[in-house]
């Protein structure tokens, strides 16, 4: 792509919907015209709006408005690669980022891993808009005020109530890539994340609920606080808070176990998700976030689970975290299979790892914010849906316990060796829910639990969300990560309670 | 940015504000090079210069907060501010009173500017510690830059703190998981260390290369390294001293608080607001004591009281969070030349890792071990072991199983780098325990 057609691009594709996009272009256009004398380039502009309400025990909570603005320069000149962010946009500002990108790019020619040269360049050209049917705008700051005031007020049941809040967070993010040999991609990423929190203590027992979406998240709008369930879950998860205080501790031993949606989540992510990125696999991420239990190898003939684990990056679902047209390297996002009934097929991981690695990947080099290089991240991972209900999964135990809301997360660097906690569980007992125990955990290891998996739930029962906090990289980057799943049923897993 | 530039910025902000509105003005910026190592050599450099404003627009006892990225240039910066303080203006005539708010109002002043006489170009550093690393699996990364935080009001607080630091954190593997770890990082550079360092590490790989000692589940005699330490500590940070925490009942040290249980009684934390790693300011204008003693001789001492908490709960401000940043534990008597001796038979464990909450209400917490990790007995390391997950009670770790605690100590500079590159830090022993569970 020449420097004029860019501009001409850039001047024909003003997006109104998206308030920042048009300023981004007026400073890609500058860039272009001063781009920096490489063999390759790419310019990331991210402008990133927020807005936090909380409510807290019926007094509204400091909020903050954010205004992030800035770029992420990336170079490739002979066999380096070099990257420079910067919040001074100016022409001069953004030249002078690109120096020290070439600076860099000429460090790594002489002492890098690999040719840059690997790095396929990027010619996507795609748009993408987060569906929104309720603006965040919509509602004036006194209905939202109200609403966390009303939530409060449903959580407040009980003297043992000794702390709750009610939160609503709204992000926009608004993204433009080009790159020197044609690249241009377009994003605008909405998100509304509402949260109840509710605490519980009697003596020095003291129990936590999450909830109201607290324990996920989607893109969209203030549709959201339907889709969560955010106002009505809150009476629900204050009598469980307190109902918890009281209940046996969970049991020690081993027994079947039924994992709700949002647990599944994070078990996904910690034992699929993680294993399955191939910078982990290339070593990348041994210093801090560890490697892999997964070997090159073991794609296209390891089973990793039983006949019910079909597993998917999907960037098509609408409403999940990371349903967008490309990475932020700029290539093209596509729903791909990685585990088809239970047999590894396909790594996580962006172009540069697959050049790299010689495999397959996805379309998931990511990056937190325009102060960050894009690494190999998780998208949407999604565990696909089974068949039957929740009640026929539970029907099938004859002695085992559910679990619900992640509260504890750990997992060895190679990925394998985990252990979780939840904050609600509930017995089974010959194909019936019984009662509450408090503290529930289980623990296993990766390669062995995904082959005890016996149900998946079938469609009525997915649950789509995801976490908001997955943390790798050096720098470290935490970003977004979607994961849709239905209820599913282990059997003999170890599980535990509370106590010394 | 310059001090000067800051306070200017600040000024020209304040000088719109209305009738009794009050606006502080908190800075937090870093030009930071970081360059990533994969198999000795570079993966990943680039180069990030940010710095963001946060601005708290106060009229009378209303307030909100707004943040947005500096561009460098004053007259956008000035522009973009005014437009925050407008749309903070809207707000506060639509947000009730804030029962919670508490600022400094007499102001105060301070800067603290240590730059590095000493610091490097990053990709000097870097080709140092590759040479020295030649023949060796090394990956890590180098950070390393300038760090600044500045707070400025429309009452007069004027405060700076700028310090260029590096931190060089690597590890050296041998074949799959097996692998040691070391770091150096500070205000002045000296390639010795590097090359000292790497001496060290080529030795403890020839232990590496042992055949690995599988272990059962089962409590285990073991010494905690400093930086196995600093990963309890870091479990301890999270909800251990915020006084919100403790006065809801949420804290991981409810019964110690209670009196239902009790740490050893040499066992003493300090928050060491003094090590001045770390602004010795709060963003809402106080000004930080030189110490908070958190755990007294095996009991809970102070909370660690941020501005808004303490107005909840009318405690003085003690610092800027609830969670620390400057961890100080006492040293013990053990020098750490007799260390293996003193173990004689169990684990020596160099580095925990991803440690959580197993059940908060008994300090009961879980993790891994990872890096440098050996099987000794009869005081001698004897080979290292398949990494073993842990489940296990700071009552015990630090209390009823507490052997001993070394004389040496280790100031740890945290690599951390999700909101910039940190500047906390901790001062810490390693510890000797009669026993650790583990589990898995």
């Amino acid at each position: 792509m020449t420097r004029s057609e860019v501009r001409r691009w850039i001047t024909t594709s003003r997006d109104e919907s998206a308030p920042n996009m048009a300023r981004l272009l007026d400073i890609a256009q500058g860039f272009v015209a001063h781009a920096p004398a490489c063999d390759a380039w790419t310019l990331r502009l991210i402008a990133e709006t927020s807005d936090h309400l909380e409510v807290r025990q019926g007094v509204v909570e400091p909020s903050l408005i954010g205004c992030s603005l800035g770029a992420m320069i990336t170079v490739v000149e002979g066999a380096g690669s070099g990257y420079a962010a910067a919040s001074d946009l100016s022409p001069s500002g953004l030249r002078a980022a690109a120096e020290r990108a070439l600076d860099w790019a000429r460090v790594h020619a002489r002492l890098g891993l690999f040719d840059a040269r690997l790095q396929p360049p990027c010619t996507t050209v795609a748009d993408y808009r987060t569906p929104v049917e309720e603006p965040w705008e919509s509602r004036a700051l006194a209905d939202k005020l109200a609403l966390l005031q009303a939530a409060n007020q449903a959580l407040e049941i009980d003297e043992r109530i000794q702390d709750w809040s009610a939160w609503l967070t709204q992000r926009r993010v608004e993204q433009l890539l080009i790159g020197s040999v044609g690249a241009r991609v377009t994003q605008v990423l909405d998100y509304v994340h509402p949260g109840l929190q509710v605490v519980a203590n009697a003596g020095s027992q003291t129990q936590r609920r999450h909830g109201g979406g607290a324990d996920g998240g989607l893109q969209g709008g203030l549709e959201n606080l339907v889709r969560l369930g955010f106002l009505e879950d809150a009476a629900r998860l204050a009598e469980e808070a307190i109902a918890l205080l009281d209940a046996p501790e969970c049991p020690s031993d081993v027994r079947d176990l039924i994992l709700m949606p949002n647990q599944m989540a994070l078990q996904i992510h910690e034992s699929i998700g993680h294993p399955l990125e191939l910078d982990r696999i290339l070593g990348d991420e041994r210093n801090y976030a560890g490697a892999s239990f997964v070997t090159p190898e073991m794609f296209g003939r390891y089973r990793y689970g039983s006949e019910w684990l079909n597993v998917t990056h999907d960037p098509t679902l609408p409403g999940e975290l990371i349903s967008v047209a490309a990475d932020d390297e700029g290539t093209p996002a596509a729903r791909e299979v990685l585990i088809r009934a239970g047999i590894l097929e396909r790594p996580l991981g962006g172009a540069l790892s697959q050049a790299r690695a010689g495999l397959p990947g996805t379309a998931t080099s990511r990056a937190s914010g325009w102060d960050r290089p894009p690494i190999d991240r998780m998208g949407n991972l999604n565990l696909e849906p089974g068949q039957g209900s929740l009640a026929d999964l539970v029907g099938q135990v004859e002695r085992g316990i559910l679990m619900d809301t992640n509260r504890s997360w750990s997992i060895d660097d190679s990925r394998n060796k985990f252990q979780f906690g939840c904050e609600l569980g509930r017995l089974i007992e010959d194909g019936q829910l019984k009662g509450l125990v408090r503290n529930p955990g289980y623990r296993g290891l990766s390669a062995e639990f995904w082959r005890s998996l016996a149900g998946v739930g079938g469609p009525e029962t997915l649950g789509v969300g995801g976490v908001l906090n997955c943390g790798k990289g050096e720098p470290n980057q935490a970003v977004y990560v979607g994961h849709a799943a239905p209820p599913c049923l282990f059997r003999r897993v170890a599980v535990f309670g509370g106590g010394e | 940015m310059t001090p000067d530039a800051f306070f200017a910025l600040a000024e020209r902000l304040s000088a719109g504000l209305t009738g009794d509105e009050v606006l502080f003005c908190n800075l937090g910026g870093e030009v930071s090079d970081f360059v990533r190592l994969n198999r000795n050599r570079v993966r990943q450099a680039g180069n990030v210069r940010a710095a963001g404003l946060t601005l708290t627009l106060i009229a009378g006892a209303r307030q909100a907060e707004a943040a947005f990225d500096l561009s460098g240039d004053p007259e956008a910066d000035l522009a973009l501010g005014r437009t925050l303080i407008g749309r903070l203006r809207e707000r506060l005539a639509v947000l009730p009173d804030d029962p919670y708010l508490q600022y400094a109002t007499e102001p105060s002043t301070g800067v603290t500017c240590q730059e590095s006489q000493a610091l490097p170009p990053a990709e000097e550093a870097v080709a140092t510690l590759i040479e020295a690393a030649e023949g060796l699996d090394l990956v890590g990364i180098w950070a390393g830059g300038l760090i600044q935080t500045g707070l400025a009001s429309s009452l007069g607080h004027r405060h700076w703190h700028e310090r260029a630091s590096f931190n060089l954190d690597w590890s050296v593997y041998l074949s799959g998981d097996k692998a040691l770890k070391s770091s150096y990082s500070g205000f002045d550079w000296n390639p010795d260390v590097v090359h000292e360092r790497l001496r060290t590490m080529r030795a403890g790989l020839e232990i590496l290369r042992r055949p690995a000692r599988r272990l059962d589940p089962g409590r285990y005699r073991a010494y905690l390294a400093p930086p196995a330490v600093e990963e309890l500590m870091g479990m301890l940070a999270w909800g251990g001293f915020d006084l919100r925490d403790h006065r809801t009942q949420q804290t991981p040290l409810l019964k110690l608080v209670r009196g239902e249980r009790a740490f050893d009684p040499r066992i003493t934390l300090r928050e060491d607001h003094a090590r001045g790693l770390t602004p010795g300011f709060t963003p809402e204008g106080f000004i930080l004591p030189p110490s908070v003693t958190l755990i007294d001789a095996g009991a809970f001492g102070d909370c660690l009281v941020d501005a808004r908490s303490g107005r909840e709960y009318g405690e003085p401000v003690n610092a800027a969070s609830g969670s620390p940043e400057s961890l100080s534990l006492e040293p013990g008597d053990l020098p750490e030349s007799e260390v293996l001796a003193r173990l004689d038979t169990g684990l020596w464990i160099g580095h925990l890792w991803y440690c959580n909450w197993s059940d908060p209400n008994e300090a009961r917490v879980t993790g891994m071990t990872r890096f440098g990790t050996f099987w000794v007995e009869g005081g001698e390391i004897r080979c290292p072991v398949e990494v073993m997950r842990f489940d296990d009670s700071l009552y015990a770790l630090l209390g009823t199983r507490l052997e001993a605690l070394t004389r040496e100590r280790e100031l740890r500079l945290s690599p951390e780098t999700y909101e910039g590159r940190s500047s906390a830090s901790a001062l810490l022993p390693g510890v000797l325990v009669s026993g650790i569970e583990l589990t898995l």
